[in-house]
């Protein structure tokens, strides 16, 4: 078992505890892992990512060869375009289909889509929606989460678990709210996925 | 056998609690930053009494730890290597002086200039005071060595330089932790003329410094962190450096190089694991983070005949920038996967300041007051502040080290320009700028400092500023005369009233101080959600 992930998103939007919830349920699982991110000045409203690694044997390098990714798993749909290079062949998109604004020349919302909609292997989910639906568009990346577990190689219990102890400290509302947040991830990516094998796409 | 989820720098501080350390000393820094936050709030470390405060700079850093040392107990001082120059002079003479208690000093490179103004490497650094390097290969060798680090410090009596970069700093991974150890007892040196620097005993301590040169060495050829891994297919040889190694065994099937393989984590390197491999390889790739440390000792300045040493100054790596995965598979001529560009449509992102901030408004005060001056007369310096170079402020025109600005306004002001401003965050104006206004406030240099107060160290995460409370009391007490001293509130409603004091300022032909004065939001948000939650 193996599967490199790219966590990609702008800074804010929650990425880091993504990360620290796979953490904990990799390290749960005993698999080995290693989770590279980035800190400091591009914190600041800039683009952020996040280099995931797990495995059932030692990880080597602490950054992901392009190419090589198994998920792109992004909270913002241009940020997950971003990081395309490190998809391989097979890789899924997991993407919020939301966008943040920031900047004056953010691509228009046609082309955006059919750059998303291009892709073959991809889950879309209004993830600030969904989140908003659980009581708080602030869980959106927990929404993303649940949307990625299916290609984690982890259980969704095990995730479910590890969501619940980083949580923990902030009461059992926040627990709640996110745990619900990632069961709604996951269940429409596998909507979504069962709607793609009934109807695959015309090659 | 514990396993814990930890960030490289994380496993540092953790490493260095379980090996008995007495303290920590650090200015904040990316990617350093996390090694004394992960103190500050472990409670094992606060049970242990362990000394974990901020410093006002690197240099005061260094030289606490040092003052540690001398008192027979285990410290530890962290920096960005931009902060290694602050610290130099305590930390070549440290060499001189050598250590009492073990005395670690991290430093956290940041090769590719993630969050920095260069991309120096602090290998040189170690090699320049003569004492032993480590560069931990991943994060379980640099918990090891932190235990190993203060071990060889006490038996070399010597500082010892823990070099790390972004990647191992800012990557997290689990980690298995030893037993715990005692903290030292304090015990004052055997001979404390050691730490006299005078020429008759700094030539003294000196010889005994390149005495030991050899040991060092033998060390670093003993201890296991440096090895030859051999190979099936010896017609290139490779010297990985540090986290350099897991680039190159990531490109092989099951982690194993088919090359032979030199791994090094200590320094100086062992000439006898060099032997070994150039006796079975005539062509050898050197790996490493940084400059070409070892290659350039390797290549030397006349050629070895049948000998080709490959690496970043032939080519055959960039000469700049951290390695990759990727860089380390072109270089040893491996196929790359199909490209797959990311769209056209995917502008950049560049950080930005946070809405509501308030070193905006007070670039919106500096720009209305200097346009009818020409461009090019506002020194800046380090911190979220210099995000005012960029659209939509273009308001300062240099970001050069701590401190600068005030100094370079100074230099400018003597030229003859007119007007001459500096602009400088409160944080850094305790680490750097205090000496410099000095400077300034001596000669009533025409130059009017601003100083942005946001309360804190923004740019690395919000730690406490040493300046907080503090600034109008350092100016008047450098002998600023109370009348050119302002202090402002940066915001939108007082722009007007704001823009004429500036002007003022401006227009006085000697030197002013210009505080802005209001909390970073990003602190304020914290400290409200943990009233909130209280």
């Amino acid at each position: 078992m193996k599967t490199d992930i790219i966590l990609a998103g702008v800074g804010g939007q929650g990425i880091l505890s993504i990360a620290a919830v796979i953490g904990w349920a990799a390290i749960d699982s005993r698999l080995y892992i290693k989770q590279a991110e980035i800190h400091g000045m591009s914190q600041r409203g800039g683009a952020v990512y996040s280099h995931l690694r797990l495995s059932d044997a030692p990880v080597a390098s602490d950054l992901i060869p392009t190419g090589k990714a198994n998920v792109i798993l992004s909270v913002e749909p241009m940020e997950a375009l971003r990081y395309l290079p490190y998809l391989s062949g097979n890789g899924w998109v997991v993407t919020n289909t939301r966008p943040f604004v920031n900047i004056d020349n953010y691509p228009d919302a046609v082309s955006l889509t059919a750059q998303l909609e291009a892709l073959d292997k991809r889950i879309l989910v209004n993830a600030d929606e969904l989140a908003t639906r659980c009581g708080n568009s602030k869980a959106a990346n927990m929404v993303m989460l649940g949307a990625a577990v299916p290609f984690l190689g982890i259980d969704v219990g095990q995730v479910e678990t590890a969501v619940r102890n980083i949580f923990e400290r902030k009461g059992n509302a926040m627990v709640d709210l996110n745990v619900n947040a990632l069961h709604e991830g996951y269940t429409t990516a596998q909507q979504q996925m069962s709607l793609r094998s009934a109807n695959p796409p015309a090659s | 056998m514990q396993k814990r989820l930890l960030l490289g720098d994380e496993v540092i501080a953790q490493g260095a609690i379980d090996a008995g350390l007495s303290g920590i000393y650090a200015y904040p820094g990316t990617p350093s930053t996390e090694i004394m936050e992960y103190i500050q709030t472990s409670e094992e470390a606060w049970g242990k009494k362990i000394h974990c405060r901020w410093s006002a700079n690197e240099k005061t850093a260094m030289e606490a730890a040092l003052g540690m040392s001398y008192c027979g107990k285990r410290a530890m001082a962290c920096m960005k290597h931009v902060g290694m120059n602050v610290a130099a002079d305590a930390f070549i003479n440290s060499a001189v002086t050598g250590v009492n208690g073990g005395l670690l000093v991290v430093v956290a490179d940041d090769p590719s200039m993630h969050s920095s103004q260069n991309e120096q490497d602090s290998r040189f650094y170690g090699q320049f005071a003569l004492i032993p390097v480590l560069e931990p290969s991943n994060q379980q060798e640099a918990y090891d060595m932190t235990f190993y680090g203060f071990d060889i410090s006490e038996k070399l009596e010597l500082p010892v330089l823990m070099r790390i970069t972004t990647r191992m700093a800012h990557s997290r991974t689990g980690v298995r932790l030893r037993e715990k150890r005692r903290q030292n007892e304090l015990r004052l040196p055997a001979n404390p003329r050691q730490y006299v620097l005078l020429p008759a005993i700094a030539r003294q301590q000196y010889q005994k410094l390149l005495h030991q040169q050899p040991v060092i060495e033998q060390e670093a050829g003993s201890s296991g962190y440096d090895a030859f891994i051999d190979g099936t297919d010896p017609s290139l040889g490779i010297i990985a450096c540090g986290i350099a190694y897991n680039y190159l065994t990531e490109n092989f099937a099951g982690n194993v190089c088919p090359h032979p393989v030199v791994k090094l984590s200590q320094y100086p390197v062992p000439a006898e694991l060099i032997r070994t491999i150039t006796g079975k390889c005539n062509k050898i790739l050197v790996l490493e983070e940084g400059y070409p440390l070892v290659e350039a000792q390797l290549a030397g300045l006349i050629p070895h005949p049948g000998l080709k040493i490959c690496g970043r100054l032939d080519g055959t790596l960039p000469r700049a920038g951290e390695l990759t995965p990727d860089i380390v598979a072109a270089a040893l001529g491996l196929a790359k996967p199909a490209d797959r560009p990311a769209p056209a449509i995917v502008v950049p992102r560049p950080p930005a300041l946070c809405k509501g901030c308030g070193h905006t408004d007070m670039f919106h005060v500096l720009n209305e007051a200097m346009k009818d001056y020409p461009p090019g007369c506002v020194f800046s310096d380090i911190g979220c502040y210099t995000l005012g170079a960029l659209p939509p402020h273009l308001a300062i025109n240099s970001c050069v080290d701590m401190g600068a600005s005030i100094t370079m306004a100074k230099g400018a002001a003597d030229s003859g320009l007119s007007p001459s401003i500096a602009v400088i965050g409160d944080s850094t104006f305790t680490h750097s700028g205090m000496t410099g206004l000095l400077d300034v406030i001596l000669e009533n240099t025409p130059v009017v400092v601003v100083i942005s107060d946001n309360l804190t160290t923004g740019m690395t995460g919000g730690q406490p500023s040493s300046a907080s409370g503090a600034i109008e009391k350092i100016c008047l007490g450098l002998g600023l005369p109370e009348e050119r001293l302002k202090v402002l509130v940066p915001l939108k409603k007082y722009q007007t009233e704001n823009v004429s004091v500036l002007k003022e300022s401006i227009a006085y032909a000697g030197t002013s101080v210009v505080v802005f004065r209001r909390e970073c939001v990003q602190t304020a948000a914290r400290r409200v959600r943990s009233a909130g939650k209280q």
